[in-house]
């Protein structure tokens, strides 16, 4: 869902820039409590992997495609306020190294990819969590379901700064419409990503997973020195 | 703990992964438009999108310039990007992190 150059008035691209240059400098304090000497390289990881995986364009029909958004994917492995940094470094690098999405439209991209789809995906997945038995064996489908409800939801932002300052006169409702259906179908391919990914690192270490640290912490008591200063 | 797998081992799988999925896996990617493009043709706003200020780069579109082979062209660029990816944000994050105090017991 990379915006191009052009989709949106000079205005709205502004807005954007400004909300997203906001949520990048709030992110930069929050990322500090979710990052020690042991996350730090794994996040590096997520974020050079959701670049990888942002090039493998899936069919979803009728001739149209789509791409994993990274950013519930992300929000679980290291932490939503890392997970804004991550998806904003890979839009950042498409932008002016790939030509992916425009760069009047950075801030639209990271306002819609790297900050919608991490706070829907955040939040639906800390509300699965809450809801679910308190088990590791959640986190996996919880990651997934995240993942496809950010997708549409980003879908139908996009809608909006559209309505607001779309440069082409056209059917608004048709718009959001089509933009909901498609991305509604991205949004499984969204999931099923998300769910193999987190579910392959939860298996492996649990313990690097953000996420799951909450369940990590109820399952099983362990005796640690802490330095409390 | 029961036998984990190492840090240092994830983080070669993970580089692994991007690796072959930036350089090799890329160029079996769907190319048709994605979601928003599909959408805005149909709708009609297509039209309004202008070229990216970027649309020079030696890198642009994922295509390598000056390689012609469509397969090592998009691969050598998907390479390059995951590289880049991973010193910038690498550096970012590990910039960023939170400095446990020296604690000569741990």
């Amino acid at each position: 869902m990379h915006v191009p150059d052009g989709f949106l008035d000079a205005p709205t691209s502004v807005a954007t820039g400004v909300v997203a240059a906001t949520a990048v400098a709030v992110a930069l304090r929050g990322a500090r409590r979710e990052l020690d000497d042991r996350t730090a390289p794994l996040a590096g990881l997520v974020a050079t992997f959701v670049f990888a995986a942002q090039m493998i364009n899936f069919p979803v029909g009728a001739g149209t495609s789509g791409h994993l958004m990274g950013g519930a994917l992300a929000a679980v492995l290291v932490g939503p306020w890392t997970a804004v940094l991550c998806v904003s470094v890979v839009l950042t690098v498409q932008a002016l190294l790939m030509a992916d999405g425009g760069i009047t439209a950075i801030g639209t991209n990271i306002t819609l990819i790297g900050i919608v789809t991490v706070a829907v995906g955040w939040s639906v997945f800390v509300l699965l969590r809450r809801l679910l038995p308190k088990t590791l064996a959640v986190v996996a489908p919880a990651a997934a379901v995240a993942a496809f409800v950010s997708v549409p939801v980003a879908a139908l932002v996009f809608t909006g700064l559209f309505a607001v300052g779309g440069n082409a006169p056209v059917d608004l409702g048709a718009v959001a419409a089509a933009m909901l259906g498609w991305h509604t179908v991205i949004g499984i391919g969204e999931a099923v990503v998300t769910g193999l990914v987190v579910a392959s690192v939860v298996a492996a270490r649990p313990d690097l997973v953000h996420g799951a640290a909450p369940l990590i912490a109820e399952r099983e008591l362990v005796t640690r020195k802490v330095d409390v200063s | 703990m029961t036998s984990r797998t190492s840090n240092r081992r994830i983080f070669a799988v993970a580089l692994i992964v991007s690796l072959l999925v930036a350089g090799v896996a890329s160029y079996y990617a769907s190319a048709h438009p994605d979601g928003l493009e599909y959408v805005a043709e149909q709708t009609g706003f297509l039209d309004s999108a202008e070229d990216s200020a970027a649309s020079d780069s030696p890198l642009a579109d994922y295509q390598t310039e000056g390689v012609d082979d469509a397969r090592i062209s998009g691969g050598l660029a998907g390479v390059i990007g995951v590289v880049v990816m991973l010193v910038l944000s690498s550096g970012l994050f590990w910039a960023v992190r939170r400095r446990e105090p020296a604690d000569t017991d741990a």
